[in-house]
Formats: C-alpha cells, structure tokens, sequence
C-alpha cells in the first residue's frame, strides 16, 4: 500500500528519547485505527524525558490528523515529558493551531439519567401536560363562547364566505365517505344481529335492533369520527401552517381578529354540517340494514318500514341528531386550538395534528357515554 | 490531473424546466483552492448551479467534472466517494431538527467513517470550536439556535470529512451586517488554513469584496463573465454595471477599501 492511502504510527525509545513518528496520510477516512494506539502509548520512564513526535514522514495531514497529533503532544505532556515535533512545515503547523483552539471539556452528550427517573420524569411531564392542556382547552372554550355571543348579538361580523367554504369542504365533501361507511356498518350490524337472534328465533326484532342502535349511537357516533378525522386534523393543519408563516400575527396587526376569520367560520360549519351529515347517515345505515333484512330473513322493504316506525318514535332519532351539534362544537374547538398552539417548526404542525384527532375522537366517544347517562336518567 | 487543471469543470450546461431554460450552454470553471464568488440576480439560476455541479439534480446537457471526474458518468458507488470530498452549507443549514449540533455534525463520521465514539465527539467538538460556536451549543436542538448559529452549525458538518470544496449557498443572506462579516471572515481563515476550494453563491457585495479571489457572473443563462472584482468593474454589461457600481456597490467597496 503507498503513503497517500494508509496512516500509520510507530513508538521507539531512541536517544532523543521517546519517539513518536506519524507516517503516510493521516486524514479522517484513515486514522480510525490509530485512535485507539494513540490513546495507549505509554513511554517507560516518563518524568523528565524528551519526547519527539516526528512529522517527516507525514504526506498528508487534516484536521483530524493535526487533532491526533494534538491530542498525543497533550497526553505526552501529562505524563510528564517535553514534547516537540521534528519536520513541522508551515501547513502542518496551520493545522496543528487549528486542533489547538480546541479546549477539552465539551459535553456532547444529552445527559441521560436512570431509567427509573426518566420514567418518574416523563409520567410527571405528561400530567402537567395533559393539565395545561385542559386548562388552555377551557380557557379557549371560554373565549369561543364570547366570540360566539358576539358574533350573535353582531352578526355583520360573521364572515359568510369562509363559513359557506367551510360547510362545503367539512360538510359536502365528506358525504361520498360518510355514506359509505354507515350503509356497510348498517349491513353488518343487521346480518350480525339477524344471525344472533335466529338462535332465539326472534328474528323479527332485527329491525328494532338495527334503527335503535343506529339511530341513537352508531350514526352519529361514526359521523362524529370520520369529521374528526377528516376535518379536525385539516382544521389544525391549516390554521397551524398559517401559524408557522406568521400569517396568524400578520392578521392580528392588521386589525383581524383570527377567532373571527379562522375559528368561528369553521365551527360553526361544523355545527351546522355534522346534524346535516348525521341525518344522511341515519337513512344511509338503515338503508344498508333494510336491504340486509331483506335479503336475510325475506322482509320486504314495505315491512321494514312498518317494523321501524313501531319500534322507533321521534326521540330514538331525536337523541342521535341532538348530540351532533355539541360533538361538532367540540370537534372544531379542538382542531381550532390546537391549530393556534403551533409554534415555529413544521414538526409542530405534525405533533399538534396528531394531538388534534387523538383529542378529539376521545372527547367525541366520552362526550357519548355522558349522553348515553343523561338520557337514560331523563328517561328517553 | 495536474494542479493547474479547475478543480470544477462545466462545459455546454443546460438547464430546462418545461418551457423554462434556466441555463443554456454555460461554461464555468473553479481553480484549485480559490474562492469563487456566483453572483446574478434573482431566479436566474444560481442554486440550480450548485445542484447540477453536486448531482442533485441532473442537467439536461452538458457535463460537470469534478476533481477530475464527470458527474454524470459515475457509477453509485463512485459518486459516494466523490461525495464525501466536498461539503455543501445550504441556506438555512439544512440541519436534521431531531438531532442536537453535535449529532448532526458526526452524522458523515458514522455513516461514512464508523470512528470510535470518543474520536467522534473530539472531532465533533473541534469542528464546532472551528466555526466559532460556544461550548453549550453543542447540546442544542437546531431549532435552539439562531440563524447565525445555525449556518455555523450548518458549516460545521459540511467540514465534517475535510472536504477538498465547500459549496456555500448564500451563507450571509439573512444574517445582520455584524454577524454576515463575522461569517466572511470565519469563511476566509477556514479557507486559508484548510486549503479549501470554495463556491460561494451570494448576493452580498460585502462578501464579494471580503472573500472572493474570483467572481462569475449569472446572467443571459450562462456565465457572462468570469474575473477578478477588477474585470467586473471594466466591463460593459449593463446588468454588471447596475450591480458592480450601482450606489449599494460604491458603499461596499468603500468599507472594504477605506
Ligand atoms: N425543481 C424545479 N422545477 C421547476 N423550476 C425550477 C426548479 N428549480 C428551480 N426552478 C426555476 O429555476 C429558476 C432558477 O432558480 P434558482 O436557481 O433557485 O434561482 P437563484 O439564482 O435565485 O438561486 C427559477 O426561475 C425557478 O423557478
Ligand atoms: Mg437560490
């Protein structure tokens, strides 16, 4: 192997006194081997001693290399010797300045305590997290209601174009999916439920399982879900990417309250389009389970009709549609906030769209099992 | 390769986005261990420059040799080689957010070197101590950091492998006038002592005068004119003139002179 493409190193006790000699191209891609050595030469008789690090076989030098070389002269010099070079040429010693400057004593690595205490550390965190976070949640629930009252008692300040665009984009797009969904879920609830009640050959009370479950849970439950999927994580995209290139503080300085342009325009979309979206899922998945009835147990569709307007009065609908708006109001407050925390970074985009779907699809299932309470204890 | 051959060859560059021709038939050349400042104006094509010549992105024509070899004629494995023989600073340091200063810098010695960690950090540290940033930077997240630092940073890890050429993408744009000189001046010394190559895209006359040994200019999608600020100066071009002697020109001039 020539000089250019190795870097090697050699000890020797000569009569100057201890010897270090440097040869072929010390560089970054070749002194991985050598680090190790380095670290480990030990002269015998130290104290006193001269020590001579020799250069003149060097062929190529970086920064790395003049880093070694450095670091040995120091480590020599410890040890108690009188460390020179021999053959340091005008660019080595550029380099070896360089490798100088550098002062031991960095800490590099990120700190990293015990297991234990980092997992004590990140249970902590995340409660005075999820705690702030409640707090800023109410303090932004607050705020909206008063936007909310105001945009009542004025209601020139509604900004009505926004407010169409957003019922299309939250409300109308979303039905081709919405449909979809709740006629296949409606299908199997009813091909499920028929299955299981042949078994006691109550049959014919399909019907009544199907419009009840759906109209008082499933549908909206499902609904609700897609919208938070769909909607509440566009919500905080948008609004956040509008955060991070300071079009938020741009609108602010110019005299535009953001609650007004960008929160109130999609809630209330939302708010009026999810009782709208819930309707259509309501006859969407009794759609899908009349014709899974009729395909099944040979009830005609005229039948089913009759069955379901025995088994279900106005409420059974009635408790279904009525949870839609509060759901939506949640799911746009969520999304909204969550949009106005981002701060700086793409990434915080990322993390708060996340946060913003996780949040809201849980504040969506509890706020459910809460009315699914109140109305048994109101009884309907 | 002799010592006199550019270190950086372009011949009969083309460059075209649709209908677009950025650049057509551009000659350009880098001699060794130079500063070459690119200046042009906006959009005429100064970063698709630099990504033609490091392979990001691939001419329409033309060829592109580097130290010798021709970009567009090398096989993957070559190309890494290439790769690790220059360092590029992009505009806003292009740090990886989820790794602190440090990290990003050892980014080229693990994935390329595999150095033992200890050797590691004391590079690392070297290289930060080299472009001038404090001791507890090392531990900050890119987005701790402020612009300033974080071209800094940026040029830490671009030094990483001691590359033979450093491609600088606008490196004071956005910085104060204080912390743009600082910048230059920490370019030349780092230059001058490493013996580098440097392509340095800029718009700053400031750092035209403070550092470059040569300056191309942009313009009519190709290189007008190639020389030394002297040549710029003599000539005709009226784009050259605008930008060499317009009022912003005679004030930088007169800082770098008086
Ligand atoms: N990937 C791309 N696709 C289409 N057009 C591009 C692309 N990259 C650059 N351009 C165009 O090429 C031109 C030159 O861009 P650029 O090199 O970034 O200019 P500058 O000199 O300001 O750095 C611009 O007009 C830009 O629109
Ligand atoms: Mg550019």
């Amino acid at each position: 192997m020539s000089a250019t493409t190795t870097a090697t190193l050699e000890t020797e006790e000569a009569e100057v006194g201890f010897l270090v000699r440097a040869k072929g191209a010390w560089t970054v891609r070749l002194v991985r081997d050598l680090d190790g050595p380095l670290r480990e030469i030990s002269p015998k008789r130290a104290r006193g001693r001269d020590a001579v690090i020799d250069l003149t076989g060097l062929t190529r030098l970086d920064t790395a290399g003049a880093w070694l070389l450095h670091r040995t002269s120091e480590q020599l010099r410890v040890a108690g010797l009188r460390v020179s070079y021999r053959g340091e040429t005008a660019e080595i010693r550029t380099l070896l300045d360089v490798a100088e400057g550098y002062r031991f004593g960095f800490n590099l690595r990120l700190p990293r305590p015990p297991a234990y205490i980092q997992l004590a550390d990140r249970v902590g965190a995340t409660l005075i997290s999820v705690a702030n976070e409640v707090r800023g949640l109410l303090g932004f629930f607050g705020l909206l209601l008063e936007v909310l009252w105001r945009t009542i008692k004025h209601p020139s300040r509604l900004r009505v174009v926004p407010l169409v665009h957003h019922m299309e984009r939250a409300g109308l797009d979303a039905l081709p999916i919405v449909c979809l969904m709740t006629f296949l879920i409606g299908g199997v609830l009813a091909q499920q439920g028929a299955v299981q009640l042949q078994k006691f050959g109550a049959e014919v009370f399909t019907v009544n399982m199907v419009a009840i479950t759906f109209l008082r849970e499933i549908g909206i439950l499902l609904t609700a879900i897609i919208v938070a999927g769909r909607s509440g994580s566009a919500f905080t995209a948008e609004i956040g990417s509008m955060k991070m290139r300071e079009e938020v503080d741009a609108m602010r300085t110019l005299g535009l309250d953001p609650m007004d342009m960008l929160v109130v325009p999609r809630v209330l979309a939302l708010v009026i389009m999810l009782p709208l979206l819930t309707f259509v899922a309501d006859i969407m998945g009794l759609v899908g389970g009349a014709l899974m009835v009729w395909q099944m147990l040979d009830t005609s569709p005229g039948v089913f009709i009759v069955r379901l307007s025995e088994a279900a009065d106005f409420w059974t609908f009635g408790v279904g549609i009525l949870k839609a708006p509060l759901m939506a109001l949640v799911i746009a407050m969520i999304g909204c906030y969550a949009g106005m925390r981002v701060t700086g970074s793409a990434e915080s985009v990322g993390v708060q769209t996340t946060r913003s779907v996780v949040q809201s699809i849980f504040m969506v299932i509890v706020l459910d099992a809460l009315f699914a309470v109140f109305f048994t204890a109101i009884g309907i | 390769m002799t010592d006199d051959d550019p270190i950086i060859r372009v011949r009969g560059l083309r460059n075209q986005f649709g209908s677009q021709v950025v650049h057509d038939n551009l000659d350009l050349d880098v001699r060794r261990g130079e500063v070459l400042g690119i200046v042009g104006g906006s959009g005429t094509g100064k970063s698709v420059l630099l990504r033609s010549i490091v392979g990001l992105q691939r001419p329409t024509a033309g060829t592109v040799t580097v130290l010798g070899r021709t970009i567009s004629e090398m096989e993957e494995e070559e190309r890494k080689r290439l790769e690790q023989q220059w360092g590029i600073l992009f505009q806003d340091g292009a740090l990886f957010s989820a790794l602190t200063v440090a990290e990003n810098v050892q980014v080229p010695y693990r994935e390329h070197l595999g150095l033992p960690l200890d050797l590691m950090d004391e590079l690392a540290a070297l290289k930060i101590t080299m472009v001038g940033l404090p001791s507890d930077a090392c531990t900050k997240y890119p987005s701790e950091l402020s612009g300033g630092m974080r071209k800094r940073a940026g040029l830490a890890r671009a030094l990483a492998l001691d590359p033979d050429i450093l491609f600088l993408d606008e490196p004071t744009a956005g910085l104060d006038p204080i912390g743009a000189a600082a910048f230059d001046t920490l370019i030349r010394d780092l230059q001058r002592t490493l013996g580098l190559t440097v392509f340095l895209v800029t718009h700053d006359l400031d750092t035209l005068h403070a550092t470059c040994d040569r300056i191309a200019v942009l313009a009519d999608k190709r290189v007008t004119l190639q020389g030394t600020m002297d040549d710029m100066l003599r000539s005709d071009h009226p784009w050259i003139k605008e930008y060499f002697t317009g009022p912003r020109a005679r004030a930088a001039q007169a800082s770098a002179t008086g």
